[in-house]
């Protein structure tokens, strides 16, 4: 028997499998394809304290192994969802974490405070690395100060589980997780999308409405996984992995480099079973090779 | 909400229609899911490298006591260059069936015009089969650039009278659908249309200014599908929503168009 069971501080995941913001809408979308309690736990969409319509279409770009997209946080508001959404969706089996985003930290602030109060709710994902939106999102995560800053003040009011989600539009990633590592964050997940374009040379003009775009999908997982590795040897609290990650091989790959939880992005949308299948290739690995935890291999990159 | 299937289906026979154009039939060892007019799949085409994402194709027929349903693909790209030219017998896997469905005229005795262009006509095929099934005979305007850019002419006029255009004027009168004389001689009271998106506006504005029931069919970029990744939007009086999932149909009165 093997025990996949992994901690994010309070947290806890019945295995290292969660799935990333933006692409698994509110979870309801996949209970068509999947038993969601097979699953560690689910990040739902960003959302901020007041409705957004997003970027105008064209959003979306696909690339060699990769999608840039533009959504740039689309979403009803913090109300709506609690008042609509989480009646549907709080009795999960599974843990559901929001992702919060804002424009100033007095937003982080307001929209974290109404989810507090949210029994099902165990943990926040602060989005401070969004690339799509003009203020706010990546403005935050690309700087130690204004990372710790943001990071700080919402420490301050929310007593469960925080992790901080990171960009990787920066020099040095692991510089921005110990400033918010310091500040308090129970966790850091990276990577967020890398800052990317597509140009249609025939009209010679940007594919997306908004010139740029975040960057995801296989063709970024080297990177990321890099970066995971960089991270893992700077800062104490769990790291929880993403970027382009399709398979259980993949994720493996994460969990060595040292991170104790993953992501699963893109993949939701070529595969919407890709989750459970991961979940399931995981443990298959892990019997595989004698071990009897999945936290006995976080880390254990043999250099 | 209707229920989505992760499937692999059967290629059962590959029509290829001229250089350009296949028409794919797919069956399955169990029952396919039900499907109605307008809906889409997203397939996962195999062996193109350039292709990472599905590709949505639009639902042109579905025969339930035969358990098929057809595609109509037009070669734009690696990915539905390859996927055009799969063999009989081989397995695709697909999410379907997806999106909503065109509505039925209010009254049964009306004669609805479809509007078809390019690769649009492929849920029209469709749309007119089951409008059969409803005792109503549809009157299908289809358009192209040139006569090989026609499909399927003698599918659709099992269900119903067809008037054509093409801009080269090679078969049907020559032009655009929308300067088709027939759209002056006869009256509708509900038009359905799928097409280039250009195409369709100026349908919509004919629509509008006859105060006609009419329903679109869009096709913007999408990644998922399914309305997760909120990349296929289409700005309507109530904001953006996901043409995957509240569309792929539309009454014009919904869009700022």
């Amino acid at each position: 028997m093997v025990n996949l069971n992994v901690n994010i501080n309070q947290l806890n995941l019945k295995n290292p499998v969660m799935t990333a913001s933006g692409t698994f809408g509110y979870g309801k979308e996949f209970t068509d394809f999947f038993d969601l309690s097979r699953i560690g736990g689910i990040i739902v969409k960003g959302t901020t304290i007041l409705k957004r319509e997003g970027n105008p279409y064209p959003r979306m770009a696909e690339t060699p192994s990769g999608m840039l997209n533009a959504v740039g946080l689309q979403n009803k508001g913090v109300d709506y969802f609690i008042s609509q959404i989480y009646p549907q969706i709080k009795n999960y089996a599974t843990n559901i974490i929001i992702n919060v985003s804002g424009s100033t930290v007095e937003e982080y602030i307001a929209c974290t405070e109404k989810l507090i109060g949210l029994e099902k709710i165990p943990a926040i994902e602060l989005n401070i690395s969004c690339p799509n939106v003009k203020e706010g999102g990546m403005a935050f995560g690309t700087s130690t100060r204004t990372a710790a800053e943001v990071v700080k003040a919402v420490r301050k009011i929310y007593p469960k589980t925080l992790i901080v989600k990171l960009s990787p539009n920066v020099t040095d990633i692991t510089e921005i997780a110990k400033a918010v590592e310091n500040e308090g964050a129970d966790s850091v997940s990276l990577v967020n999308t890398f800052l990317g374009m597509a140009i249609d040379s025939e009209c010679k003009r940007p594919v997306l409405s908004t010139v740029t775009g975040g960057l995801s999908g296989p063709c970024i997982k080297p990177i990321a996984l890099r970066m995971v590795w960089q991270t893992y040897q700077s800062v104490k609290i769990p790291i929880i992995g993403l970027g382009g990650i399709m398979d259980a091989k993949d994720a493996i790959e994460f969990i060595l480099a040292g991170a104790t939880a993953i992501q699963i992005g893109t993949a939701n949308f070529i595969d919407p079973t890709t989750p459970e299948k991961i979940a399931k290739g995981i443990e298959e690995y892990l019997i595989r090779h004698n071990y009897t935890s999945v936290k006995q291999i976080i880390g254990g990159l043999e250099t | 909400m209707k229920k989505k299937h992760l499937i692999e289906v059967t290629v059962k026979e590959n029509l290829q229609l001229n250089e350009d154009y296949a028409q794919i039939i797919f069956t399955s060892s169990d029952p396919l899911p039900e499907m109605f007019p307008g809906q889409f799949v997203e397939v996962k085409i195999e062996g193109s490298t350039s292709t990472f994402l599905r590709r949505p194709f639009s639902i042109n027929f579905y025969d339930k006591e035969k358990n098929e349903f057809w595609l109509l693909i037009h070669c734009v790209g690696n990915g539905t260059r390859t996927f055009s030219q799969i063999k009989p017998g081989a397995n695709a896997n697909m999410i379907l069936p997806l999106g909503n469905t065109f509505s039925l005229p209010i009254n049964s005795q009306t004669s609805p015009l479809l509007i078809g262009g390019g690769c649009g006509v492929a849920p029209l095929l469709f749309w007119g089969a089951y409008l059969q099934t409803h005792n109503i005979r549809p009157n299908f305007l289809l358009g192209a650039r040139s006569k090989k850019d026609l499909l399927q002419l003698n599918e659709f006029k099992k269900y119903g009278d067809i008037y054509l255009t093409t801009e080269d004027g090679s078969i049907g009168e020559k032009g655009y659908v929308i300067q088709h004389s027939i759209l002056q001689s006869a009256d509708f009271n509900h038009v359905y249309t799928c097409g280039p998106k250009p195409m369709m506006m100026a349908v919509a504005h004919y629509a509008k200014s006859k105060n006609i029931f009419c329903e679109v069919s869009l096709e913007n970029t999408m990644a998922c599908g399914f309305g997760v990744c909120l990349c296929c939007v289409e700005n309507t009086h109530e904001g953006h929503v996901c043409v995957c999932k509240e569309g792929p149909v539309f009454n014009i009165e919904k869009l700022l168009w």
